[in-house]
């Protein structure tokens, strides 16, 4: 994998992991260009598209779009498998995820997805082993809580983890 | 100094901001205090100010004064400040910044620390951002904590070392000790990256391939544990277990069995059984099944195995799920060339995912349903993509168009039938089309005597409905004007004539003229056209004469030139008008490498003003036959020139503007041609006997891939039937001989045969080929061979 990124329907970044070093000119550049891309497919569409030379796997769960950039010889099937087991690590982490629980705890997103994927790769195939992994990583740093915010906003929607799109 | 609040409370005031200066008015404060804070001394919430710094980054605000920060927090002994430090590395730092490079050593450190989340933690950055002098400095340790004793470690070590063998190719050798061990591990996560290891090893280096080999039994039975093990709670993922290590496994399979038919027969059994036995009713089954098919495909499998994967492949075609539809299609594109007749099988459904709502779908269809075009299927393949390209998304109308007329080209069943479809492409997709589709098209119609009749019609009926289509409009202009007079005689056999008169004909041609749609090309064309006429017609030559000295006054350089050429045959020249403005003969399609000297500047001039550029997208390589026919058509017509130019005696100026206005005339032809043309290809003569003439070209397409053309002609007076040709190479040359495009040939030269050989030449031995020809003349059947030791151009 290249790049992950995770944007809202407004086309807000949520977070971004880039596996390939580029400045940070060209970074913004591809993510305004890929986020465009995306979100000016219709619902129905394939999950997959080429874009440059890169071949593009999203997937929508309720107002977030999961975006991986991958390379030629990659699965592509399996990289929606990556973005699903991804979305289900943080749906058990935070009890019933939504993207305000990603907004407010963003690090917390981020440890995560350092604990399934390293360098672009999946490290750990158990869910298990990756939760139980975060938990104790987490015991070694009292003082980063989880502050789960649910309060009266409209844009909380749980990701929807069980849907099978 | 405002005091700093917690990372959330700052989220929370960022987003009520409700304006864009508002929110920036946030943020401004937010970093200054963060900027103040991490000037003072240790405190408790360093971690929080990082965070909060680096939310502000992500919200694409600058952050570079944060990066020493993120360097002083990963030497901290603590470990939340130094997951946040590492965190901030990975998102601040790039190998591009200086400040990289000052961490390495706190990565150093780390990677042997007591805490396993501490060196995961230092694994974790390296194989994210590692430059090369980090990977370089660091490789040994990796390589120490593959061998360590925890999987938690070994897990992440080995996917470390897929990075630094991605950034240093050569320090590949030193894990390929460590990874052969890692196979005979038990922990997935270790086994799943122990293989993307051994893959990235042997990607970049064929010997450790080789020394790779010998893991295959060992694979194959991992693969067997997991397909026929039980459930697996812990790795299993609706049914398959552990889905991501089995497609990993089937990759590095692939890339074993390539080539090599002991390695491929080894996995066979497997691979039927990984086929047969995985559940393909999720997405996750079909991914195994998906891998599984791309390795079957690309190792040395028995047949029965790849009609196995080209039946799977099939039935994706048939799943609801879009998706599977698009990687079905993508995998059949891969093989159609080697498996044809197992993908045409398929041909109906493919041609209905023409019609699906999604553009990548369609694009993949398309590639796929122009691929299968056989000489059996065209008529019906001709329908669907007509229908296809009046409703296609216009980025994919040019691929369509070009793709329509190569097939037409290679397969068309009658003259007939191709001039009608290239017609209809026009009409439907006029403005998508390359630049030598003009000339094309117009060669072929001057080819085809007996449809000059139906042709004028067709275009004169084409003319009056639309006259936006700019190629469309030139080839009618064109032909009105050679074959005018075919239209004014109101009968024709094809189709149904009207009546028309002289009057109504020079009415189009002034309406193109003058509509503010006709780019100059155009117009060019629909004025020599109107000067053609004025030999054809009988009545109106006066109202010619006036249309061509009004032009005279052009604006437009090349029509005031043209105006007050033809101006000049008409006053001093009239005697050398019929000759001058006769019809055309019909044009030889020559074999490759003529060029044309003076004539061949002056395309230059000519595509300026020429075509609107159209939208970019990927086309097909023109094919270097097209390039031959424009210049033919310089050649062919000088004929007619000569003649005329020395009936009028000594040169003088005025005597050469005339053959230079008809010159004008064929260049016009060229219209759009392209300032750069393709080197032509060399061609040889390879066999020259009793009138049969072969001819040999060919054309590098890649490092071993090589095109060859094979064009026969026939010199004598009788027709040629029944002919074929068979060809030999050397053993390690791949051939495949595509269909020829006729297998009769005409006396007297009346049509030439081209048959295209695809070559591939992987050891890069000596390349030779014998042909062996073979034909029916004048009722007895002779055969011949050749040998060719030398092709032209390599």
């Amino acid at each position: 994998m290249q790049f992950m990124l995770l944007f809202s329907r407004q086309g807000k970044l949520r977070l971004q992991k880039w596996y390939v070093p580029l400045s940070d000119k060209e970074k913004k550049k591809i993510t305004r260009e890929l986020v465009q891309t995306v979100l000016a497919r219709k619902p129905k569409m394939c999950s997959f598209l080429e874009w440059r030379d890169l071949k593009i796997v999203y997937k929508r769960y309720a107002s977030l779009y999961f975006c991986c950039a991958i390379e030629d010889q990659d699965n592509e099937l399996i990289t929606l498998e990556i973005i699903h087991r991804y979305v289900e690590l943080l749906d058990k982490y935070f009890g019933s995820v939504c993207e305000l629980d990603i907004i407010f705890n963003f690090e917390k997103a981020y440890f995560i997805l350092d604990e399934f994927l390293l360098g672009g790769e999946a490290q750990e195939t158990s869910k298990k082993n990756v939760l139980k992994a975060i938990e104790q990583a987490d015991l070694l740093s009292p003082e980063i809580q989880v502050k789960l915010i649910k309060g009266k906003h409209d844009d909380i929607c749980p990701l929807n983890v069980n849907f099978v799109a | 100094m405002s005091p700093s609040v917690p990372l959330q409370e700052m989220i929370r005031a960022i987003r009520s901001a409700r304006t864009q200066c508002e929110e920036r008015g946030v943020i401004q404060r937010e970093c200054a205090a963060i900027r103040a804070q991490f000037r003072q001394t240790d405190n408790g919430g360093r971690s929080h100010n990082l965070a909060k710094l680096l939310y502000v980054h992500m919200l694409g605000y600058p952050a570079h004064f944060g990066q020493m920060e993120c360097v002083r927090m990963i030497a901290s002994p603590r470990y939340s400040e130094k997951r946040v430090g590492y965190l901030g590395a990975m998102m601040l730092l790039d190998e591009k910044q200086d400040a990289s490079l000052l961490i390495t050593n706190s990565i150093k450190n780390d990677l042997s620390h007591s805490n396993q989340y501490v060196q995961s933690l230092a694994l974790c950055t390296l194989a994210c951002m590692g430059s090369a002098e980090m990977c370089r400095d660091l490789a040994p340790e990796i390589d120490r904590l593959l061998r360590s004793s925890n999987s938690y470690i070994k897990k992440k070590a080995a996917l470390c070392a897929v990075h630094i063998v991605r950034k240093v190719h050569d320090l590949g050798e030193l894990f390929v000790p460590s990874a052969r061990s890692l196979l005979s591990e038990k922990n997935h996560g270790v086994l799943h990256g122990a293989v993307v290891l051994i893959t990235e090893l042997c990607e970049r280096s064929p010997e450790t391939l080789e020394r790779f080999r010998k893991t295959v039994p060992d694979l194959v039975q991992i693969m067997k544990g997991l397909v026929i093990s039980g459930y697996s709670p812990d790795h299993d993922v609706a049914g398959v277990s552990d889905p991501f290590l089995q497609v990993r496994i089937l990759r590095l399979l692939r890339i074993l069995g390539r080539n090599n038919e002991a390695a491929s027969d080894a996995m066979n059994d497997l691979l039927a059984q990984v086929a047969t036995n995985t559940d393909s009713t999720k997405t996750v089954g079909n991914a195994v099944l998906y891998e599984t098919v791309l390795t079957v495909l690309d190792i040395k499998s028995e047949s029965g195995l790849r009609v196995l994967a080209v039946n799977i492949l099939g039935r994706f075609l048939l799943n609801n799920d879009r998706n599977i539809r698009y990687i079905a299609m993508t995998s059949l594109q891969k093989i159609v060339s080697t498996d044809h007749n197992a993908v045409q099988r398929h041909r109906g459904t493919i041609v209905d995912c023409l019609k699906d709502q999604d553009a990548s779908v369609k694009r993949r269809a398309l590639e796929l349903s122009l691929a299968l075009v056989s000489a059996s299927n065209i008529r019906s393949m001709m329908k669907e993509l007509l229908i296809f390209l009046s409703s296609c998304p216009p980025e994919l109308r040019a691929q369509a168009a070009s793709g329509i007329f190569n097939a037409a080209e290679r397969y068309a069943p009658s003259k007939r039938w191709h001039i009608d479809t290239i017609l209809h492409v026009l009409t439907t997709a006029g403005g998508d089309v390359r630049d030598e589709t003009v000339p094309n098209l117009i060669q072929l119609i001057t080819n085809t005597s007996e449809l000059h009749c139906y042709t004028v019609h067709k275009l004169y009926r084409a003319l009056l409905t639309d006259i936006s289509q700019q190629p469309l409009v030139q080839v009618a202009c064109w032909c009105i004007g050679e074959y005018g007079d075919l239209l004014l005689k109101g009968e024709c056999q094809e189709t149904e004539a009207v009546q028309v008169t002289e009057d109504d004909v020079l009415d189009a041609l002034e309406i193109v003229l003058q509509s503010h749609m006709s780019t100059p090309t155009t117009r060019g064309f629909a004025l020599t056209a109107t000067m053609k006429l004025s030999t054809r017609i009988t009545d109106n030559v006066d109202r010619i004469r006036s249309i061509v000295s009004i032009y005279g006054s052009c604006i437009d350089v090349e029509l005031q030139q043209r105006a007050v050429e033809y101006n000049a045959l008409f006053k001093k020249y009239d005697h050398m008008r019929a000759a001058v403005l006769e019809r055309m003969p019909v044009i030889q399609k020559n074999s490759l490498g003529q060029t044309n000297g003076e004539l061949s500047e002056e395309p230059m001039k000519e595509s300026q003003p020429g075509k609107v550029k159209q939208e970019e997208t990927a086309l097909p390589p023109q094919p270097a036959g097209q390039v031959v026919d424009l210049l033919d058509l310089l050649g062919g017509s000088q004929e007619p020139l000569q003649p005329g130019s020395s009936v009028g005696g000594s040169a003088s100026t005025q005597l050469t503007a005339a053959p230079t206005s008809a010159g004008g005339d064929l260049l016009d032809l060229l219209g759009g041609f392209e300032p750069t043309p393709l080197a032509p290809a060399p061609t040889v003569t390879v066999y020259e006997k009793n009138g049969v003439t072969l001819t040999l070209s060919c054309e590098q397409q890649s490092e071993s891939g090589l095109t060859v053309t094979l064009t026969a002609s026939n010199s004598t007076d009788s027709d040629i039937s029944g002919f074929t040709l068979q060809a030999a190479v050397p053993k390690s040359v791949q051939l495949q001989m595509r269909a020829p495009s006729r297998d009769s040939l005409p006396a007297h030269g009346g049509a030439k045969l081209t048959q295209l050989v695809v070559l591939n030449n992987p050891n890069k031995v000596n390349l030779k080929m014998r042909i062996r020809v073979s034909y029916t003349c004048q009722g007895s059947v002779v055969q011949d061979m050749v040998q060719v030791d030398s092709f032209p151009g390599l």
